[in-house]
């Protein structure tokens, strides 16, 4: 087999001509941590101004980025040495907010607020953390305070939301569907329901049933406030993903060597590559350290060999629980070489399980160090 | 069968956060239930296809079908439920929509209801378990246990609570009718959600957040499970000894192999005790904690029916009489 290329982190987050690192994968494969590793190195090893951009960091880990303060602009971390690393953590419906008082004019915004409908979209649609994560991007990176944004996708329940969510979301908000609910309900232009005809009368009679009079006139509302400001609300997410595809950016598919985390990291890839996104490497997390060089078969016959004098005999327990060690990190290693089969031509880093929980700024600069081959 | 005082949870949900591996947990407790005649549905809801995998079987889709032979002779069927069908279903049956269901979907308005009413999205799918979980066939329940694969730690609460998701809902007709009996049965002991943990700090501390939430919310909290614990033999041992056991099992031994056998052995040995750690913790919860090995080879078909054999016991308590 081929070799598999190695991903140089070093020479990634020292390269002046990046931007954005983008950390991709599915939830409870390390993401935030190493997201928030890559940005400290970065700002330490390399010098470099930094922000990390979280989603939902475990509390502790929150702790020591001083993240927990909420304000949903990025604060400095303390205690760096060397460069600068900034943190903040994603508030989706504070972002949603700003898109909209950004795009209308006071009194309109506070219509908005007030719609149950925008309450219900902007903190409960699945699409919107991912929406509001591309904005949140855009936003930093038109400030051009940072040399480097390190991103940490939404914890989705598949990789792919990332690339699918705000596109899901423009499309649910000028949708032709949300069109025709404003049409057809009193007050509206009549014109749009007579060019849908009966089906529309199926839809609206039905829905109000289901859903309840009062949320399609909210959904009438909403759309009727926002209609001037629908066209910068679609284009802003456009500009953001294209600006995904400039080679300022880099994504990373984050992976823990697990079937269903390996597969997601190929589709993922797969996607990343039909979009045209430019994909640096995978990191794969959580291979089981193995430290002795014997394998699992000949340490599995040395114990049994020692136990027919003496069932104890400690050294065949040592041997057994080495056994165990080589044959999950075989199996570990059976399930990796799947992503290298399918993408050879992505490079990787493998990375073993450190053993502890990273939780302060030590353990980062440890875990960053890891990576880095450092 | 006689009444008694404590139902036998028919509807399991199967929560944890990303990588504690709920499927396989999931996976193996349908397996458990499964005892001599009896029928057990496996249910996953995200459209994830992580059932199928495991089951070395087809991916699935919304009809059910038999999966695989249970521990004892029963048996197990899978499906994957989407919220769509499940809309299309539910207006078939309350307003006859006959062909015009079909239009509805075509226009892409099935999906931008379940779209713009996330909670209606959530009463679909739970809604559907609980039909599954209460259907009779000739004269006997079509299903002894419904075990569903459910979305993650952080987001099970808000999946499972469809009173309050349901408040924008309309309150009334056959979906708020239909919202009020699914809550009924979710907040009842005809219910247990489990929880699924790896030995780790942070998927402990979500359990016990989750078990929290949980509690607050009134929905049933059954079986704390600690997967993917790993085994090791506690002994005293230094690298002395290592050497001339190596020796006398004809390995000759360099440096580099006994004090990599040493680290390796100490960590171990730190895993155990940390393990016991969260073991306590858990238990402080007041659940029954289930312990489910590390299979070292990853989980297969074989791995899923050796994780059913470990937690029967622990369901054989409840499994009802007659």
């Amino acid at each position: 087999m081929a070799e598999i290329p190695e991903l140089d982190i070093d020479a990634l987050l020292g390269d002046e001509g990046k931007h954005v690192i983008a950390c991709c994968g599915s939830g409870g494969v390390g993401k935030t941590t190493t997201a928030a590793a890559l940005a400290l190195r970065a700002a330490e090893v390399h010098g470099r101004r930094t922000v990390v951009l979280t989603i939902d960091p475990a509390r502790r880990l929150a702790q020591s980025l001083g993240m927990e303060a909420l304000g949903n602009v990025p604060k400095a971390v303390e205690a760096v040495r060397g460069g600068s690393l900034d943190a903040m953590m994603l508030d989706m419906k504070r972002t949603f907010d700003e898109v909209v008082a950004s795009h209308t004019t006071p009194e309109r915004a506070a219509e908005i607020f007030a719609n149950p409908f925008y309450q219900a979209v902007s903190s409960t649609f699945s699409g919107t953390q991912e929406y509001m994560a591309m904005e949140k991007l855009g936003q930093l990176r038109a400030t051009g305070q940072w040399d480097l944004i390190v991103l940490d996708t939404p914890p989705s329940r598949s990789a792919l939301d990332f690339l699918d969510a705000p596109a899901r979301l423009a499309r649910l908000l000028d949708g032709r569907v949300i069109r025709l609910l404003s049409a057809s309900t009193p007050g509206a232009r009549r014109s749009m329901l007579s060019l849908m005809g009966a089906s529309a009368a199926v839809f609206t009679r039905v829905f109000n049933k289901v859903l309840g009079g009062h949320l399609l006139t909210d959904v009438a509302e909403f759309t009727a406030s926002l209609e001037d400001t629908f066209g910068g609300f679609r284009k802003r997410a456009e500009a953001t993903f294209r600006a995904l595809q400039d080679d300022q950016t880099s994504f990373l598919v984050i992976a823990a060597p697990e079937p269903a985390a390996v597969g997601e990291a190929v589709y993922f890839t797969r996607r990343l590559t039909e979009e045209r996104m430019p994909l640096d490497g995978m990191i794969l997390n959580r291979l089981t350290p193995v430290a002795a060089d014997l394998t699992a078969e000949r340490a599995l016959g040395a114990a049994a060999a020692l136990e027919e004098s003496d069932a104890d005999d400690p050294v065949a327990a040592v041997l057994r629980t080495h056994a165990d060690l080589a044959r999950r990190r075989a199996a570990e290693e059976r399930v990796a070489a799947r992503y290298a089969a399918a993408c050879p031509e992505v490079p990787q880093r493998r990375l073993p399980s450190l053993g502890v929980e990273v939780v302060d700024l030590d353990d980062l600069r440890a875990f960053g160090a890891v990576a880095a081959g450092a | 069968m006689t009444a008694s005082a404590f139902p036998v949870p028919r509807l399991h949900i199967v929560t944890g956060k990303g990588g504690t591996g709920k499927t396989s947990v999931a996976a193996a407790l349908a397996l458990a239930l499964a005892g001599t005649g009896r029928r057990v549905l496996l249910v996953e809801v995200e459209g994830r296809q992580g059932i199928a995998p495991l089951f070395e079987a087809p991916s699935l889709g919304y009809e059910e079908r038999h999966l695989a032979a249970g521990l004892d002779g029963g048996e197990v069927f899978g499906q994957s439920v989407d919220a769509d069908e499940a809309l299309l279903d539910y207006l078939t049956m309350f307003y006859r929509l006959g062909s015009a269901g079909k239009v509805l979907q075509k226009f892409g308005a099935i999906d931008f209801a379940t779209t713009i009413a996330p909670g209606l999205r959530d009463i679909l799918l739970t809604g559907k378990l609980k039909e599954a979980a209460s259907r009779t066939e000739s004269g006997r329940m079509a299903y002894d246990a419904v075990v569903l694969d459910a979305p993650p730690t952080g987001r099970v609460v808000k999946f499972l609570n469809v009173t309050v998701e349901s408040g924008r809902l309309a309150k009334t007709g056959p979906i708020g009718k239909h919202s009020r009996s699914v809550a009924r049965m979710l907040h009842s002991s005809l219910t247990a959600v489990h929880v699924v943990t790896t030995p780790a700090a942070m998927p402990v501390q979500e359990t016990v957040d989750a078990y929290k939430e949980l509690m607050a919310a009134d929905l049933p909290v059954g079986q704390l499970v600690l997967n993917k614990v790993a085994g090791a033999k506690a002994v005293e041992v230094d690298a002395a000894q290592i050497r001339a056991g190596l020796e006398r099992a004809g390995l000759h031994p360099d440096d580099a192999l006994v004090s990599g056998l040493v680290e390796e052995y100490a960590a171990a040995r730190a895993e155990i005790e940390s393990v016991d750690a969260y073991r306590d913790r858990l238990e402080q919860l007041g659940r029954p904690v289930a312990e489910l090995p590390l299979l070292p080879e990853g989980v297969d078909l074989s791995g899923l029916y050796q994780l059913a054999r470990v937690l029967r016991p622990g369901i054989i308590g409840g499994r009802r009489n007659g």
